[in-house]
């Protein structure tokens, strides 16, 4: 199970990147959202992928008896999607917010940051 | 979106849904569920009164603005761990008290106050996205 | 069966030793900045309550953290896991001399930058919450350099993202939405590839404990992905740090927010990516470390020489501290290429005079931007005669930042280049003291034109030109406060070095030799 599962993170990348090497700011907010479920899905198969047994232990026991699923790449996922997803409502926020005050969500088109055609510093006075 | 029959049914499922993300919050600590998802269940149950109603409705029910709600559960959630470190154990350390109450036993906890500081959070960012999102739309 | 009656042997799960109070300080600085920050962000209507409260909790910061660098010096690493859990299961959290140092410095920074904010930020900027972002803020970033767990480490990080997005966007211009865009979509895909990085670990050695790490990576590890978990770190932090190919987003960014904001990101974010570098590759994968050493040369001489470069190149005045911050991590990767005790200990008291010294050089630039009306270097000029005061302290802290004596950067320089030479890498010791001079000349220049001429680009040599001042004379003191308080602190330490010196070195031993971060966190027998 973790080859294809490992071929599908490859995937996921591969479109990731591909999506952000876009201009639009839309486009490389998506790329990035496909960029952090790879990262997920890389911890959970990173994890091992065992039978679905939830991980309790009976009382009295110290060791569960059989071999159960791992919790603890869930946590790490769990935790890790509620960041990306509180990052990805802030992000298309901001997206927004930017599209609306510049008119544009071309990256090329955004130069109030960094000007374009500056003249070089003064060399003397 | 505001139909006849989503207007009539959104109070009630409204109250139904925060009434259920308070149940899925309490079952949390030995059963599926816990502050986060309950808090997503009732951000979602305001974000519907907001999309049949409008969202100033929504705003006055809930009193408080989002964040506020969101930054008082930031505070609980810091002060749940607390008490740990007054009894020398460290920060986080689930203590647990067994009153009872009418004849029933309740567990009472730190990590219930942790988890209900996760749901105020959780319902207060998520709500207040959803609800400026919803008015921009308009 | 009533519910308290079901009893489980827990003694093999967790800690039952009591905690001793003061190894609880480790945690104070998070919840101090939890609390404050989520009360202030409950009680951001009363614009009243905004700045007292702030501060006080800066202060309280700044207590708990002094506590925590004195325990830390004197009963050696801290480490406390939360939960009672036992260590690998439960997250620790774990403080030797350099994570106490640095979070020490950090809130000195803060409070500096509390102090500035509470004058110079409008009461619109603290209802929206400048001191409760700058608390949230915090948090993360004394979480990252206490935090023992790896993925704790990207958890703070976060943390610190998303506070420092807030004080990004606080003003909401259009040019802060624009170089906030720029800020937010890079350093987020840093952090993912620092999470990549963070599950090939667990995947490897199936704990995320930094001491579990150390230790085990202390054995022979055959077939783990070791060198593609340290080039993912390399990559994730270095993007935070702003290193060489990956640094292009702080210039295009960090001028935007409000000088108070832009202060606080270039002395204290750059410097978590470069403390957690040193944390993972030197402590936590030597191994590693030998393997991408001359690439990490390659990559400080290439920060070196974009900042210093880029900041001759530069004619906006906060864009070019941007560079002179980038130079600076390019000599902090310098220390941590070498990797031995002198690099790192020289890279520790590098990154600790630029903590103080570029907050202050920002906090600087954003009175003389307020001053004369302008950030351009062409459009600055005659700021010495409006104020003398604030000439003379920005002459002072550039002074340091190109690492004249008697200023602390000047030692922190000597460190890494006396490493250098005994590694047999005197080229490196060249390119540090080379750079350092165009960095000397660039932030010269600079000084030359904003605050020593009589006025801008066209005034004849000798004529003064009013300055059409933004600002309230009344402010100017006030503002100037913080700005003196970290001048004094780098001459300070440029005039006694011998206890930053030292605190460096017991750091940097602590990162080459981690058997007592080990022993702090697993007790006697690991």
């Amino acid at each position: 199970m973790e080859g294809p599962l490992a071929l599908l993170v490859g995937c996921f990348f591969a479109a990731s990147v591909y999506l952000m090497l876009s201009d639009s700011l839309i486009r490389i907010l998506i790329g990035v959202v496909v960029l952090s479920n790879a990262v997920n899905l890389l911890i959970f198969v990173a994890g091992r992928i065992v039978k679905e047994v939830p991980p309790i232990i009976p009382l009295g026991a110290q060791i569960p008896p059989i071999e159960t699923a791992n919790p603890l790449p869930q946590a790490l996922i769990l935790t890790a999607i509620v960041i990306s997803f509180s990052f990805f409502a802030f992000l298309l926020v901001l997206v927004f917010r930017t599209y609306q005050a510049l008119g544009t969500d071309k990256t090329d088109e955004m130069h109030l940051a960094e000007p374009q055609g500056e003249p070089i510093p003064p060399r003397g006075y | 979106m505001s139909t006849v029959i989503f207007r009539a049914i959104a109070p009630y499922l409204t109250a139904l849904m925060v009434l259920f993300s308070i149940f899925v919050l309490l079952r949390g600590h030995n059963n599926p569920g816990g502050g986060f998802i309950g808090g997503l269940i009732a951000a979602s149950a305001f974000a519907i009164y907001g999309i049949a109603y409008g969202v100033p409705p929504v705003r006055r029910a809930m009193r408080f603005h989002p964040m506020q709600l969101a930054a008082f559960g930031l505070v609980l959630a810091a002060l749940a761990g607390v008490p740990s470190l007054l009894v020398s154990v460290p920060y986080l350390t689930g203590l647990w008290t067994y009153p009872t109450l009418f004849g029933v036993e309740l567990a009472l906890s730190t990590p219930l106050v942790f988890d209900i500081g996760v749901y105020c959070v959780v319902v207060g960012t998520i709500s207040s996205i959803a609800l400026s999102l919803e008015e921009r739309e308009r | 069966m009533a519910v308290s009656e079901k009893t489980v042997d827990l003694s093999q799960a967790m800690v039952t030793a009591p905690v001793a109070p003061a190894d609880a300080l480790i945690i104070a600085p998070i919840i101090i900045t939890l609390f404050f920050g989520g009360l202030l962000l409950m009680t951001r209507k009363r614009a009243a309550w905004q700045v007292p409260m702030g501060l006080f909790a800066l202060v309280l910061l700044l207590a708990a953290c002094a506590g925590l660098l004195a325990r830390v010096l004197t009963a050696g690493p801290v480490s406390v896991t939360m939960g009672s859990w036992l260590p690998p299961f439960g997250i620790s959290f774990t403080a030797d001399a350099l994570g106490a140092s640095f979070a020490f410095v950090s809130s000195l920074v803060a409070l500096a930058v509390g102090l500035f904010a509470s004058r110079d930020i409008d009461g619109l900027g603290q209802r929206y919450g400048f001191f409760a972002f700058l608390l949230l803020m915090m948090c993360g970033i004394c979480g990252a350099f206490l935090t023992g767990d790896i993925f704790n480490l990207y958890v703070w990080f976060e943390v610190m993202l998303i506070a420092s997005f807030g004080l990004m966007v606080l003003g909401n211009t259009r040019t802060q939405l624009d170089g906030a865009v720029r800020y937010a979509l890079l350093n987020l895909l840093g952090a993912a590839f620092f999470l990549a990085a963070t599950g090939y670990l667990y995947g490897s050695l199936g704990t995320l404990n930094m001491a579990d790490i150390t230790e085990r990576l202390r054995q022979p590890t055959d077939g783990l992905p070791l060198n593609t978990i340290a080039a993912l770190f390399i990559l994730g932090f270095g993007m935070k740090a702003a290193a060489f190919p990956l640094a292009f987003w702080l210039p295009a960014s960090y001028h935007t927010p409000s000088p108070a904001a832009a202060a606080i990101f270039a002395g204290l974010l750059t410097k978590v990516g470069a403390y957690a570098l040193l944390r993972t590759m030197v402590m936590v994968m030597p191994a590693a470390h030998a393997v991408y050493a001359d690439f990490l040369t390659w990559i400080a001489i290439g920060t070196m020489l974009l900042g210093s470069l880029g900041a001759l190149a530069e004619s906006d005045l906060r864009r070019l501290f941007g560079y002179v911050v980038i130079s600076g991590i390019g000599i902090i990767f310098a220390g941590l290429a070498l990797g031995s005790a002198g690099g790192l200990s020289g890279a520790i008291v590098y990154a600790l005079h630029s903590m103080l010294v570029m907050t202050g050089l920002y906090l600087a630039a954003g009175i003389a931007a307020r001053l004369g009306g302008s950030q351009q270097l062409r459009e600055l000029g005659g700021l010495y005669g409006a104020s003398p005061l604030l000439a003379g302290l920005t002459l002072l802290l550039i002074l340091s930042a190109a690492a004249l004596p008697p200023f602390s950067g000047f030692w922190a320089k000597i460190v890494v280049v006396e490493a250098a030479m005994v590694g047999g890498r005197w080229w490196l010791a060249g390119i540090v003291l080379v750079t350092g001079l165009f960095t000397a000349l660039a932030a010269g220049r600079a000084f030359a034109h904003a605050f020593w001429r009589g006025g801008p680009v066209g005034t004849p040599d000798g004529a003064e030109k009013s300055v059409p001042g933004k600002l309230a004379a009344a402010d100017l003191p006030l503002l100037l406060g913080p700005l003196g308080f970290l001048t004094m602190l780098t001459l300070l330490i440029g005039l006694y070095p011998q206890p930053v010196l030292r605190l460096a070195e017991i750091g940097a031993a602590g990162l080459l030799d981690p058997i007592p971060y080990v022993r702090a966190v697993f007790g006697a027998a690991p």
